[in-house]
């Protein structure tokens, strides 16, 4: 086995510190008794216990995650299909607008996405809430969806949906029980992706939310502009460990498969 | 007992099952199929043959229903296939990544087409076990295509093909994921499989072995037209031009002008210095017009010392010897500069091999062995 | 039929939800502003229509953007923001990606999975967990002083100090993983030729693994430059008072000062900005791809 040399194991050692080391921080301390959160006073869960009990943060975690279940839901089904159609649509009219549409989203700051989407709502009257927090989710995760999905169609062997309509199905059957059990995965890291992106938004939702609905990321950042504080501590690393555990599972399982696909490759070429 | 002949396209009466009329397919500016006319009929093993480009796939893609000719028509059992989309085709193809579907089973796979039909649960059991003893895959019914192997996999494909009692099969290029052994081993299979159940084979190959041995016809095609179709016997023997006797197999083509001296018979004049050839020809060539002589290596005879009583005799050097085990070919170089191959079978052990580098040899054919080409 | 709807679906909904709202932010950019709910005129009055609307709009809030010198301070201090961030992601993420590049191959699924990681973690939590950090009190001086390095407590939280560490910070993943794909691509006999026709580890490493990762550093750098441009989160709760950024700026013209028609004109002057490194960035993905092909 090769080994790596001191000048990349030293640039790995430091970068990951660099990465991990504030995360960790915030995690150790959020089981420190005292207030004030640079000082240790001993080891407590009583901030976790503070949290629970706070009702403003239960009701904008509950808004924040049904926003980001149907937006990631709807993001997905629509971003499905547009990266169907780029990548399979063809020629059509308005074409580059629409790829133009697709990507920009991607790049475009989220201060602007978060105005223009406001003044569209107030121009048509809408009143802002859940509803248009939805409404500005889906529309730039749905392109992260696509991008996502697409990534995957470009890959896929075409000739899989033509034997599927040579052997007797209709175009829609052939997307249906040919063309997206194989794409599931990417249809699923697609909606996973869309589901975090909306957990995560602070700008977009600041700007399309109402009184009436607050979320997680609104609140965390009203209370954090005054200061750190140890509430927030015990939420982030709440936060932090359903995203490690969540990742890492899926990571594990993915690989348990492609280890399990390769070894039955292997054993079939041999037989 | 003598076996009937198949050839139904030496019988006026038969009706081909596939009619191409004056198809043309053009993808832009680029010319796929150009005015393209052919029958096959049914129960054929019929092969398009050509290097990569030449348009035998779109042919196949046009019979499939995944393209559509600009002009011109394809008739399949006499009706016009143009308004028949490919799922209402009773046609079926073996695609050359096979395209098995990665999360069914094998059993899945083959009854895939079957369940379209809306056929009872019984009859697609029955008609599934039936194509997995066809293609000996009954072990692997219950395995995903990524648990067997390569040759296992080609075997799916073609027994996923079948299931639906096509009319017609279409195969592209069905072997050229295999090696070479199990190449040559399925493509007895194939044909054992396709004479077992009577369907019509059109098969896509850039393998000219391949085609020679599968086929009843093979038609060699380039640039978008078919420039000879005949059994793989006469496509070898009796190339109808220089392409297609240069595209089946080694051949030596000698440039010269004909004269006819006789009945089908002609003298050939060629390089300078050297004797002209005789060769018979059942086509007719003008006094004076040049010609082309396409012969085979195998079909010229190497002597040590001047054969006498045979229609040509060359004089040369041998050059190069290519050793192929079972055969060898020499290159022989003829005072004029022109080289010409000859094979012969290795009957003795090499070490006593009676020609080497350097020794001076004569060629020797007879006035049959070659064809007469026009230029 | 059905591919019609299929195009005409997602198609009407990025046109509602996404190019509409860019023509009325263009609209308002053009209004003047006005003591109403809400707060621009001329409003859309479809009795006289379209014309009349058109007639009444005017520039005068560019014009204004050039003359107060906050605008454009705060376009150019992003802008400078930007590429000093870039450059130091850059300067951090290059041996990252090239020493996981390097790594033992049952390792690399692992390292990208840890520089992944941070990635789906909350954004706002990360640039939090700086503020606990970099504050006086906080582990940065807490550290230094018992080290002896300082004796009194450095300022670091509210500077652009602490701007460019979060940026680093937070879009450290978006450098690394392009550079890190087109490494893992070199083919690594290529530098062993290059060693062999005479270069030292440094040339090789100058003449060949530099220009051959080029893409992927170019695509990094865009990645990181481009959302940094209109940041917000990072500047208003690691900046200073006096560190301008663009967003931040756009933020507060919005809802402090609820001046829609110069919130919306700073939005058009920032798109504007924007669209001449999203092209060399779309410029660059497509190089890639061909030379892929």
């Amino acid at each position: 086995m090769k080994r790596m040399s001191w000048f990349n194991t030293v640039s790995l050692t430091l970068g990951f510190a660099f990465l991990y080391v504030p995360m960790l921080i915030l995690v150790i301390y959020s089981f420190n008794e005292s207030k004030l959160v640079t000082v240790w006073a001993g080891f407590s869960t009583k901030w976790y216990g503070e949290l629970i009990q706070n009702e403003a943060f239960l009701n904008a975690a509950w808004v924040t995650i049904k926003v980001a279940v149907m937006s990631s839901t709807i993001a997905t089904v629509l971003g499905t299909m547009a990266a169907y159609v780029l990548v399979r649509g063809g020629r059509f009219m308005g074409r580059t607008l629409f790829s133009g549409m697709i990507y920009a989203p991607l790049v475009m700051p989220e201060v602007i996405t978060g105005l223009s989407l406001l003044l569209l709502f107030i121009g048509i009257g809408l009143d802002r809430g859940v509803l248009t927090i939805v409404l500005a989710h889906t529309t730039f995760s749905m392109c992260y969806v696509s991008v996502v999905v697409s990534s995957r169609l470009v890959t896929f062997d075409k000739s899989l949906e033509e034997a599927a309509l040579d052997l007797g199905c209709s175009a829609s059957e052939a997307f249906r029980l040919v063309t997206l059990p194989i794409i599931a995965p990417a249809v699923i890291s697609g909606w996973l992706l869309a589901f975090t992106l909306s957990l995560d938004d602070l700008v977009i939702a600041s700007f399309t939310s109402g009184p009436a609905a607050t979320t997680l990321p609104i609140k965390i950042y009203s209370a954090v502009r005054l200061g750190v504080s140890p509430e927030i501590n015990a939420l982030s690393t709440l936060m932090i460990a359903v995203v490690t555990i969540g990742v890492i599972s899926a990571s594990l399982v993915n690989k348990r498969q492609v280890v399990r696909q390769q070894r039955e490759e292997k054993a079939a070429e041999r037989s | 007992m003598t076996i009937p002949e198949f050839e139904p396209w030496n019988d006026p009466e038969a009706k081909p099952l596939i009619q191409f009329q004056n198809v043309t397919k053009r993808f832009g500016d680029f010319t796929a199929i150009d005015d393209l006319t052919i029958g096959i009929y049914e129960k054929e093993f019929f092969a398009l043959l050509g290097p990569s480009g030449c348009g035998k796939t779109t042919m196949m893609r046009m019979l499939a229903g995944f393209e559509t000719p600009t002009e011109g028509a394809i008739f399949l059992a006499g009706q016009d296939m143009a308004p028949v989309p490919p799922n209402k085709r009773a046609t079926n193809m073996m695609f050359q990544s096979y395209a098995l579907f990665p999360h069914l089973s094998i059993w899945e796979n083959i009854a895939f087409g079957l369940k379209r039909e809306k056929m009872p649960k019984a009859d697609i059991d029955d008609r599934v076990d039936e194509m997995l003893r066809l293609t000996r895959l009954e072990k692997f019914a219950s395995r995903k295509p990524h648990q067997i192997s390569g040759g296992q996999r080609q075997r799916v494909a073609l027994a996923r093909s079948l299931a639906k009692h096509p009319k017609l099969l279409l195969l592209d290029e069905p072997l050229g994921a295999l090696d070479k052994k199990l190449r040559q081993e399925t493509q007895f299979e194939l044909m054992d499989i396709q004479e077992k159940t009577g369907t019509t084979f059109v098969i896509v190959t850039h393998d000219q072995e391949e085609a020679m041995t599968v086929a009843s016809r093979v038609a060699v095609m380039d640039h978008g037209k078919i420039i000879q179709v005949a059994t793989p016997d006469r496509i070898y023997e009796t190339p109808n031009s220089v392409y297609v006797a240069d595209f089946i197999g080694e051949v030596n083509i000698i440039d010269g002008t004909a004269t006819p001296n006789g009945e089908d018979s002609y003298s050939v004049a060629w390089k300078d210095g050297q004797a002209p050839l005789n060769v018979k020809s059942p086509t007719s060539f003008s006094d004076g017009q040049s010609c082309h002589l396409a012969i085979r290596p195998e079909k010229v005879t190497i002597n040590a010392e001047k054969p006498t009583g045979v229609d040509n005799a060359v004089e040369g050097k041998i050059l190069d010897i290519a050793y192929l085990g079972n055969l060898s070919t020499y290159h022989v170089e003829l005072p004029s500069g022109a080289v010409i191959k000859a094979q012969s079978a290795n009957t003795r052990r090499i070490s006593r091999r009676a020609f080497t580098w350097e020794d001076t040899v004569w060629l020797s054919w007879t006035a049959t062995a070659g064809v007469l080409l026009a230029t | 039929m059905r591919r019609f709807s299929l195009i005409a679906v997602p198609y009407i909904w990025l046109l509602v939800l996404f190019l509409v709202p860019f023509v009325i932010v263009l609209k308002i950019s053009l209004s003047d502003y006005a003591i109403s709910i809400p707060p621009y005129i001329p409003q859309f009055d479809p009795d006289s229509g379209i014309g009349a609307l058109l007639a009444k709009l005017d520039f005068e809030n560019f014009v204004w953007l050039t003359e107060d010198d906050l605008y454009w301070k705060a376009y150019l201090s992003s802008l400078k923001i930007a590429v000093i961030s870039t450059f130091l992601t850059l300067l951090v993420g290059y041996p990252m990606a090239y020493a996981m590049a390097r790594a033992p191959q049952e390792w690399r699924a692992s390292l990208m999975m840890l520089v992944i990681l941070p990635f789906w973690t909350s954004f706002l939590i990360r640039v939090y967990a700086w503020m606990g950090i970099l504050s006086k009190e906080g582990f940065l001086n807490q550290f230094l002083i018992w080290t002896g390095v300082i004796s009194e407590p450095l300022t670091i939280l509210n500077t652009n100090t602490a701007v460019y560490i979060g940026i680093v910070y937070t879009y450290l993943p978006f450098m690394i993983l392009p550079i890190y794909a087109a490494l893992e691509r070199l083919d690594e006999s290529l530098i062993e030729a290059a060693e062999d026709l005479g270069c030292s580890r440094l040339t090789a490493f100058w003449l060949v693994t530099i220009p051959l990762s080029k893409t992927g550093i170019i695509a990094g750098c865009f990645l990181v430059f481009i959302p940094v441009l209109g940041e917000f989160v990072i500047p208003s709760l690691l900046g200073g008072s006096d560190t301008l950024m663009i967003g931040k700026v756009l933020w507060e013209e919005f809802f402090s000062n609820q001046d829609w028609p110069v919130a919306s004109a700073v939005a058009v002057v920032l798109l504007l900005l924007l669209i001449i490194p999203i092209v060399l960035f779309q410029r660059n993905q497509q190089k890639q791809e061909e030379a892929e092909q």
